[in-house]
């Protein structure tokens, strides 16, 4: 069999939300996590990176508080004169600029966080779901049902999914739902393929054998024996997925494609700040695409720390 | 091996045909058609265009004609909106434009990305370890449609060295900026899955053995390491193949290149039916003849894989 | 991707001597300097769709096909018809039988161009199998069998035109029509090189097979990228040809074209929505506002289908007069676009702006009038009204839609839900009157008539997208159809209209471009903004 590209995507990014994921479940991996942990909290740009994150995090509820203006006023006075009034200014009320149209970029890019940090984080959770199961199932079941499986994975894979998701939000029309709908429908596909892979290892161990020979039905196993014990590598995959995910809206909304007015996302913020760049009003970009940057970079730190201190073979 | 081989085009097929089937749905659905202008024609107008490009008859008529006509004669229909061609002739003027600066950016981004990513990890924890580190992550996390308008004003404003869009027969100075911006994001994937690979091999039993042996360092990494911590990087390609083509929407839209991923947008945004199904089916064969590649060229550095 | 004809046609200035135009071409002062390289690059959006005239269906293909072929007449700077392959015509008495005499010029392989080639052009373009998109176009002009030849009950050969002999052309017209040789600038009244596309069929318009009568020829065509087109040497009016080469370079983002139009890759580019002050502060001598023949509207729902409180006059009269149009206008496009209470645009040949109230009183007093009218309404702070507005993606209409949104919040209370949506979507929206409130429109005229306004009141007219039903404006137009002056009818429909609001005015455009300024001969004061490479030249800087 083909132990195909995928099995090592793992190592391309890196995820951030998911180590919460682990005390309840793993009455016998206690130790183990533990120990993750450790790791973790040894390494300095995860630790500093999660915590970049989660103030960033925080700054999406405390900031709203510190607005003056709401996402969708617009500033009559600055209306018309953005380059010369539209400014970063505390005086203003402005604390990160404004808009083409005058509209407040400090309520705006706090609402943009928002809405992509939840479109990484739905898409991701999507994965997580669909495609731990689809792949746990696949694996351990194996045979048939496994290469029939695969095989629909393989197809989807074939699916040129930009284009289709081009097709969907124009038929559908716009809206945050759609967005997700069209990014989640993707991204479970390389999980799956992990988690299969994964699989195929667990299932020969003593403790599978063990729930087998004690007649243990298979849907259980699967749920109470393998899944547990792919969290790791379904952790790190998770958090590694949600920049893509960050980075495919963004991609959207280049395209004119993304959420509706007056609602915003920091893809649609950059690609309009990237418009105007040259027309002296380079806060409309550079606050969005800052704050951007820093999500994307912390989460690739705090992937690549949990990797680390998940991963047996750096022990 | 040529069994798998001929199995995966077996599944290529159904594969393709599957995603017809779902392009020609979603392209029904889709509200106006190619037809839909800023006036509203009249209906006898209306009538004689849909009878000229078949739309007259049942739609799953419509799909079986195309698809046959596609398997007997190779082809792709007209398009509906770039009237005096054929889709044909649209990818067959698209398609070289695309591949020629997506095989540039590809050559850049793993002759970069793959020496940047062994540097970093045979000097590990060295300035130039962080240097290609915030290198390699800032070319991920800048989108490339904000890293083009950058380069434009840049290259073309500021220094007038390289011509701000356009094509011209793809001489170089109006290859190099689409490459850059195209080949960033990948370059730094691969410098990053490049360097984890080597520091896993590094630290392993087999090259501290060399090590102990008295092997000179670079040999090391040329006879032993570089194979193994290939591997990943191999398997990342596949992804990068497509993405290279998926970015060429961007690079195309931005830099007027006259690709494929311009094509595709506007036939998408002008309902243009056939050009849309052409492309897609295009670029789902290359999406499935790229992962077969990478899965051969995998078990070709990997021995312990079998078919 | 504004689809819109540019077709040139006056009903009222219907003083056109019967033959005797000089020809139009590029006419450079005595003693100018001319530049050594001769090269205009102009900027389009998006692909040129065909190069066959039949099938031109946008400005921008239109464009490249009228320097490719020559029409009997063309446009001069201001609009009027000038002699193009026809040296001369005469009409009948009553207008219904036009007789062309053509001039001898060749097409581009040296074969004389012939009445033969323009009866077998215009037979193309009614022809059912070449489905040609303005097909119906023959027809609006009165061509005798035109609509009949579409529909498919007549033989294309009972097309009311036919060659007398090699130079001769006569037309016969169904309706007596003084304005038709205005219509001869229209590619789809372009004539076919009959040879050549029965010797190549539908692959005629490649460049290594193409032939036309133009002042240019095709050189290259790369959909997306480019068409190249070069002097035609073998045009009868070579001698005043300037310009070697004409570029048009797809550009699709106008911020981008704008940088490449600074580092001096393109000769004119659009100016981005709200750029225009600061660029005109800069370069004074390179920043053009033109009007354009065209207005921007907001379409309502008139059917059933409609929001309920959009059925309301009175809440359609309130958000007309809250819409602060000055403000849009100078704070948000910023581009000499002028406020718009009325649907024809100002530029229309022969036309008096009606005398609308609304369009005197101040800003303050409007709003006053809105809120009034509102609360009459019954809709208020306790009963906010809600609606949709539809728009089609593109940075500027974004804007006015969010300021428009903001204006009626801020002074009405009205909550706009705005749905932004790709352009075929919206399109097929408003063909079909299936948006709930408002939708996003604008028109460009076809000819230089009121009506080209106006008849989109008509009920059933397929572009009324308001779905308006009004008898009496029906009646209306149909008086001002059949009659000498319709000043007076025009008049009272624009009275009916800004009182039932079925449509709330915008703006009437400005073209806005820059254009470097060694760039000269450019017709600005052609609202059409039909222009021609031969009548270009650039001086030396």
């Amino acid at each position: 069999m083909a132990v195909t590209a995928d099995a090592r995507a793992g190592e391309a990014v890196p995820p951030g939300a998911a180590i919460a994921a682990p005390p309840p479940v793993a009455v016998k991996g206690r130790s183990l996590w533990q120990d993750a942990g450790r790791r973790f909290m040894r390494n300095r740009a995860a630790v500093i990176s999660l915590t970049v994150l989660v103030l960033i995090v925080l700054f999406t509820f405390v900031g709203p508080l510190f607005a003056q203006w709401t996402i969708e006023k617009v500033d009559w006075s600055v209306l018309g004169a953005v380059p010369q009034k539209g400014y970063p200014s505390i005086a203003n009320g402005h604390y990160f600029g404004t808009d083409s149209v005058g509209r407040d970029l400090y309520s705006r890019t706090i609402q943009g966080i928002q809405v992509s940090l939840t479109v990484g984080v739905l898409g991701s959770v999507v994965a997580v779901i669909v495609g731990t199961l689809y792949g746990a199932i696949a694996g351990y079941f194996g045979g048939r049902l496994d290469s029939a499986m695969m095989r629909l994975v393989d197809i989807l894979y074939s699916i040129p999914y930009m284009f289709i998701l081009i097709l969907l939000l124009i038929i559908f029309g716009r809206s945050f739902n759609m967005l997700f709908v069209g990014i989640g429908l993707i991204s479970w596909l390389g999980m799956a393929r992990v988690v299969r892979g994964q699989t195929l290892t667990l299932k020969n161990r003593e403790f599978v054998e063990a729930a087998v020979a004690t007649g243990v039905r298979p849907m259980t196993i699967v749920v109470r024996h393998i899944v547990p014990n792919l969290l790791g590598i379904v952790a790190v995959y998770a958090t590694l997925l949600i920049p893509e995910m960050i980075l495919t809206e963004s991609f959207i909304s280049f395209l004119g494609l993304g959420v509706q007015e007056p609602y915003t996302s920091l893809g649609v913020l950059i690609n309009e700040g990237s418009q105007t760049m040259q027309y002296g009003t380079l806060w409309q970009l550079g606050f969005p695409l800052a704050f951007f940057v820093v999500i994307l970079f912390t989460f690739f730190f705090v992937g690549d720390g949990l990797r680390d201190a998940l991963d047996p073979k750096d022990r | 091996m040529i069994t798998f081989i001929l199995k995966r085009l077996a599944i290529a097929i159904p594969t393709l045909l599957v995603l017809i089937v779902i392009s020609f749905i979603l392209m029904k659905i889709a509200p106006g058609s190619p037809f839909t202008g800023e006036k509203a024609l009249p209906k006898d107008v209306l009538d004689n265009i849909y009878a000229r490009y078949g739309l007259d008859k049942p739609e799953w008529q419509q799909l079986v004609e195309y698809v046959w006509n596609i398997v007997a004669h190779f082809d792709f229909g007209p398009s509906f909106k770039y009237k005096d061609r054929s889709v044909n002739d649209i990818i067959a003027q698209g398609f070289p434009v695309t591949l020629t600066y997506g095989f540039w950016a590809f050559i850049f981004a793993c002759l970069i990305g793959i020496t940047m990513g062994i540097v970093a990890a045979i000097r590990q924890n060295s300035w130039i370890d962080y240097f290609a580190i915030g290198v390699t992550i800032g070319g991920q996390v800048v989108p490339n449609f904000v890293l083009a308008p950058i380069l434009v004003l840049v290259f073309t404003l500021w220094l007038r060295w390289l011509p701000g869009g356009g094509w011209n027969g793809g001489q170089w100075p109006y290859v190099v900026m689409p490459v850059i911006a195209l080949a960033t994001t990948y370059m730094a994937n691969i410098a990053r899955i490049m360097r984890s690979s080597m520091l896993e091999v590094l630290h392993s039993n087999f090259i501290r053995t060399a090590r102990a042996k008295g092997m000179p360092g670079w040999q090391v990494i040329v006879k032993h390491a570089l194979k193994p911590a290939l591997l990943p990087v191999v398997s990342y390609l596949g992804p990068v193949f497509v993405g290279m083509i998926t970015g060429s929407v961007v690079v195309d839209l931005y830099f007027s290149t006259g690709g494929i991923g311009q094509a595709f947008v506007n036939s998408a945004l002008n309902r243009d039916y056939s050009t849309i199904l052409g492309v897609t089916i295009l670029l789902g064969a290359l999406t499935i003849a790229g992962n077969l590649v990478v899965d051969v060229l995998y078990a070709w550095i990997d021995p312990k894989i079998r078919y | 991707m504004k689809l819109r004809t540019i077709l040139g046609a006056a009903v009222a200035v219907g003083m056109l001597g019967s033959t005797a135009l000089t020809a139009y071409a590029a006419q450079v002062p005595d003693g100018t300097k001319l530049a050594a390289e001769q090269v205009f690059k102009y900027r389009v959006l998006d692909n040129i769709n065909a190069l066959d005239p039949a099938l031109v269906e946008d400005v921008d293909t239109a464009y490249v096909v009228s320097n490719l072929f020559e029409g009997l007449y063309m446009s001069d700077a201001a609009g009027d018809p000038v002699p193009g392959a026809a040296e001369s015509y005469t009409a009948n008495d009553d207008n219904t039988v036009f007789t062309f005499k053509l001039r001898d010029a060749k097409w581009s392989n040296g074969d004389p161009v012939t009445a033969e080639d323009f009866v077998y052009g215009w037979q193309r373009a009614v022809d059912p199998e070449t489905a040609s998109p303005y097909s119906y176009f023959l027809g609006l002009v009165h061509i005798a069998n035109a609509d009949d030849i579409v529909a498919g009950t007549k033989p294309v050969t009972d097309l009311g035109v036919k060659a007398i002999d090699d130079k001769t052309l006569e037309v016969t017209l169904n309706a007596p029509t003084p304005w038709f040789v205005r219509t001869m600038a229209h590619p789809t009244m372009f004539a076919t090189p009959k040879k050549a596309h029965e010797q190549f069929g539908d692959a005629w318009t490649k460049p290594e097979n193409f032939v036309g009568n133009g002042a240019y020829t095709l050189a290259e065509n790369t959909p997306g990228e480019r068409v190249v087109l070069k002097r035609n040497p073998g045009y009868w009016d070579n001698e005043h040809t300037v310009l070697e080469e004409v570029q048009f370079l797809t550009v699709n983002d106008e911020n981008q074209a704008l940088i490449r139009w600074r580092a001096g890759e393109l000769d004119q580019t659009d100016v981005p929505v709200g750029q225009y002050p600061t660029l005109k502060a800069e370069l004074p001598n390179e920043t053009f506002s033109v009007p354009q023949f065209c207005t921007y509207y907001f379409n309502i729902n008139m059917t059933d289908s409609a929001a309920e409180p959009l059925k309301d006059v009175r809440v359609r009269q309130a958000l007309s007069l809250a819409l602060d149009r000055d403000v849009l206008v100078n704070n948000v496009l910023q581009g000499g676009q002028q406020p718009a209470y009325s649907f024809v645009n100002p530029n229309t040949a022969g036309f008096t702006m009606p005398d609308l109230p609304i369009a005197h009183m101040t800003q303050d007093e409007r709003d006053a009038k809105a809120k009034e009218l509102m609360a009459e309404a019954g809709y208020g702070p306790d009963k906010p009204l809600t609606f949709e507005y539809v728009y089609n993606t593109s940075e500027a209409h974004k804007q006015i839609a969010t300021v428009a949104g903001q204006m009626w919040k801020e002074k009405l209370g009205v909550s706009l839900t705005l749905s932004d949506m790709e352009f075929a979507t919206l399109l097929d929206l408003r063909h079909k009157v299936a948006y709930p409130g408002l939708a996003r429109n604008a028109w460009c005229g076809d000819y230089n008539e009121p009506s080209t306004f106006l008849g989109l009141y008509d009920s059933k007219s397929e572009q009324n997208d308001s779905g308006w039903n009004n008898p009496e404006v029906d009646k209306l137009l149909k008086d001002a159809n059949s009659s000498g002056n319709a000043a007076e009818q025009y008049k009272q429909i624009e009275e009916i209209a800004a009182e039932e609001v079925p449509i709330i005015p915008v703006y009437f455009y400005a073209k806005v471009f820059m254009q470097n300024d060694d760039v000269k001969g450019w017709p600005y004061d052609n609202v059409e903004q039909t222009w021609y490479a031969k009548d270009l030249y650039k001086v030396a800087e």
